[in-house]
């Protein structure tokens, strides 16, 4: 068989495998998407098959509408210190459960007990979102038996009479949300960052020891260059988490869909919600969504060229 | 191709590696997930489904709507704080009277369950629309979704074929199920609003009930020098606290001032002496310390668990609270109602309070046995139906003396029945928060940070009545007007 016929049969091949996923794909997720589109120029109820054109009223008064430019500062916002803060972190643990430890003679090892800890580090991951929330509820909840106030009243720093209202703090509330999905998400990227860290062949560390270099130098010149895709897809993988966040600030947060106190933790897909299915504007609520499907792309393409670099073979 | 390495950007023009394109596949996949759920979820089902076909019968008197014998019936209930025994019970009824086929659905997803339905013209025959995940009545009315209840107003009523279904309800039912003019929502359960406390611990404590607010910030006074809090509320739901300062206002500048809210008229808050002496009085309560602590952000269980647990003196709410909380309660705990206090020269008497009807029930136009959904709510307002919810659910309805007096009431309900009793005449009740969810959200992110103590009662005015003002600009302004 010739180069081409060969190619070409495995063309045919491939495309057999694709057309019932590609179906499925454009029916499930391509098409909504459009119809969304069309749905955000109407003035759409959400509870009614008639609608009427608006034309692009829906975007100008999105524009205006101060509660959703609140929400697309607080995605921003998130966007940078979710992914910082996780992958940092994560880099961290990681380094120590493989690196980390005094070594032996050349040798090239986690601290004690590392196989135990990446266990233990992996266990907030297994746990859902929903379950998180109620979890996490309960560590900030505003009164004595909420678990940090529980914990502060007892060592003196807080009055009893006066506890933290934690989630209801224009100020804290915001930073007590990333604080749970960073809980939530260092475990993985942890037991990510460990795999990669474990597939760099040991001699290009012994000969960095060898070579004189100390823990932070071996750090900084080996293992993170060698670990950048990882680094680079988590990036990704993280801002659109953090882009998200609708299941915690719905369910934590006071507010229809949550975004409480007076809109302080409000992100897009909560005000998106409650004008979709609370106050019946439902067009409206498509021309967010169309808006948060390009913000989206246009960040995870910036992401993703931002830190391209070359790749290091080994 | 087949070596594990990827050809990178060196390797000789094949573009991209293979991992690089797994990864930038699995990047761009992935951009969908958080606006997928959003954006499909605004996607609506099929178009509208064809009209007519529906069975009917003959119209006779007792079958004023043509229920057709054999026909099927689809209800669905929303499955809160009153469970849905009662509507099972229901539809053994409806079934054996009329021969149908009921199928039933309690659920508390209401809008999950019911969305699709309603966007794809097959909606239910009757849906109990309540609960926190409840479609709005103003969307769906303004969707045209709701079929005309006047009809069944205008049936005569089961008990007593003389008399229409109209005379047998309390006042102010048709008012609250009314949107744009049209009756389209009986709301069935009876309920009235104000404070609560636990009559076991003012006889402990030797306290009486206060009628004035004075007397009211006395006995939160003295609460928090024995070392529990005066008045706890439900923070992350200022749906409660709202019920305070509303009825305060109400009570202090009589009905006018109700209705100039309801109305959206352009002095409803701002100008408004009674409102900003209502919301200072409130306001009282926080900048005295005597809240319970912690109480601005806890949940509705949290707080009234703790209120459960003598925490607190007070807690606002509606008569459901004592079913709601029917597990954490001491057995002797003796759950009071109390109306809301007065404030001095006040224009309705402490006895007045908030009463209104609540849980929505609604036959949908295009509902395939819009017949049996009609009769279905006749039945509601009959005697027996009646007195069915009441002993299943703990609550009244309604239904005027719609509750055999044989049943015996729990305390708090025995108290709020009493309170009506009391209140006569002078039962109040706000329509906003039906009319204008947008507004009604408005105000009470106002009383959130007021009860914070992040604004002051003057600046809860301003914002208050800015919503009034973005309310009165929305077509539906027009539409909705009490008198």
């Amino acid at each position: 068989m010739s180069q081409v016929a060969q190619s070409r049969g495995r063309l045919g091949f491939i495309t057999g495998f694709l057309v019932l996923p590609l179906a499925l794909y454009l029916t499930f997720v391509i098409w909504p998407y459009i119809q969304t589109f069309g749905y955000s120029f109407t003035d759409w109820s959400g509870q009614s098959p008639t609608f009427r054109f608006v034309g692009v009223e829906n975007y100008t008064a999105l524009m205006k509408d101060e509660v959703f430019r609140g929400a697309l500062w607080h995605n921003l916002l998130l966007l940078v210190f979710v992914p910082t803060i996780t992958i940092l972190l994560s880099l961290f643990f990681a380094f120590m459960l493989n690196a980390g430890g005094r070594g032996g003679a050349g040798g090239v090892k986690g601290v004690r007990g590392s196989a135990f800890y990446k266990v233990v580090y992996f266990f907030p991951q297994v746990l859902s979102l929903a379950i998180l929330a109620v979890l996490f509820g309960a560590v900030y909840r505003s009164d004595e038996g909420g678990l940090l106030n529980g914990f502060l009243t007892k060592i003196g720093i807080v009055d009893a009479a006066h506890p933290v209202e934690w989630l209801n703090e224009p100020d804290l509330v915001l930073w007590c949300l990333l604080m749970v999905v960073v809980w939530h998400g260092v475990g993985f990227y942890l037991v990510l960052f460990s795999a990669a860290m474990q597939s760099v062949p040991k001699d290009i560390y012994e000969a960095a020891l060898l070579d004189g270099a100390g823990r932070a130098q071996t750090f900084f010149k080996v293992t993170l260059p060698l670990l950048w895709d990882s680094v680079q897809t988590s990036a990704v993988y993280l801002g659109i988490a953090a882009m998200d966040m609708f299941v915690l600030v719905s369910t934590m947060t006071s507010g229809q869909f949550g975004g409480g106190p007076d809109h302080h933790s409000e992100v897009m897909a909560t005000v998106l919600m409650r004008n979709f299915l609370y106050f019946g504007k439902s067009g409206y609520a498509c021309a967010m969504g169309v808006v948060m499907l390009i913000l989206t792309m246009i960040l995870s393409l910036i992401t993703l060229r931002a830190t391209r670099r070359e790749r290091i073979e080994f | 191709m087949g070596s594990t390495s990827a050809h990178g950007e060196n390797s000789t023009g094949d573009g991209l590696g293979r991992r690089d394109l797994i990864k930038r596949s699995a990047a761009l996949g992935l951009i969908a997930v958080p606006t997928m759920s959003f954006l499909s979820a605004c996607a609506s089902g099929g178009e509208e489904a064809p009209e007519g076909g529906a069975p009917k019968g003959a119209v006779t008197k007792e079958n004023p709507f043509g229920v057709a014998k054999g026909s099927k019936m689809d209800v669905v209930v929303f499955k809160g704080g009153f469970g849905d025994d009662y509507a099972k019970a229901w539809e053994a009824a409806f079934d054996k009277k009329w021969g149908t086929t009921s199928t039933h659905l309690g659920t508390q997803e209401i809008t999950a369950k019911l969305q699709p339905r309603f966007n794809g013209g097959n909606p239910p025959d009757v849906v109990d629309d309540s609960g926190a995940q409840q479609i709005k009545i103003d969307v769906l009315a303004k969707g045209g979704q709701l079929a005309d209840l006047t009809q069944v107003l205008d049936s005569p009523s089961l008990d007593d074929p003389s008399k229409k279904v109209r005379d047998v309800l309390i006042a102010g039912t048709v008012e609250q199920g009314t949107q744009g003019g049209k009756f389209v929502a009986l709301n069935y359960v009876y309920t009235v609003f104000g404070l609560w406390y636990s009559g076991k611990l003012f006889k402990e404590k030797g306290w009486s009930e206060p009628k004035t607010w004075d007397e009211f910030l006395a006995v939160c006074t003295k609460a928090k020098e024995a070392g529990i809090g005066g008045l706890a509320h439900q923070g992350k739901f200022p749906y409660y606290i709202n019920v305070v300062i509303m009825d305060l206002i109400a009570k202090k500048g009589g009905l006018d001032a109700m209705k100039a809210i309801d109305n959206l008229e352009p002095n409803a808050f701002e100008g408004n002496p009674a409102a900003l002496a209502a919301v200072e009085a409130v306001y009282e309560v926080v900048e005295k310390g005597l809240l319970m602590p912690g109480t601005n952000g806890l949940t509705h269980t949290e707080s009234q668990t703790a209120w459960n647990q003598y925490k607190a003196a007070f807690i606002p709410s509606g008569s459901w609270l004592e079913n709601e909380q029917l597990k954490q309660t001491p057995e002797d705990f003796d759950m009071k109602f109390l109306p809301v206090p007065v404030l001095a020269d006040s224009k309705l008497p402490f006895e007045a309070i908030r009463a209104g009807a609540g849980e929505p029930f609604i036959v949908p136009e295009k509902a395939a046995n819009k017949a049996g959904g009609l009769e279905f709510l006749r039945s509601m307002l009959s005697r027996e139906w009646s007195t069915l919810f009441a002993q299943q659910a703990n609550s009244l309805t309604v239904v005027k003396d719609g509750v055999d007096p044989n049943v015996k009431l729990r305390p708090g309900t025995q108290s709020a029945v009493g309170a009506l009793k009391g209140a006569g005449t002078n039962t109040f009740n706000y329509l906003y928060p039906d009319w204008y969810s947008e507004m009604d959200a408005e105000i009470q992110n106002a009383s959130n940070e007021l009860m914070a103590k992040r604004i002051q009662p003057k600046e809860w005015i301003k914002r208050a009545q800015a919503a009034v003002d973005k309310a009165a600009k929305t077509p539906n302004a027009k539409n909705n007007k009490r008198s």
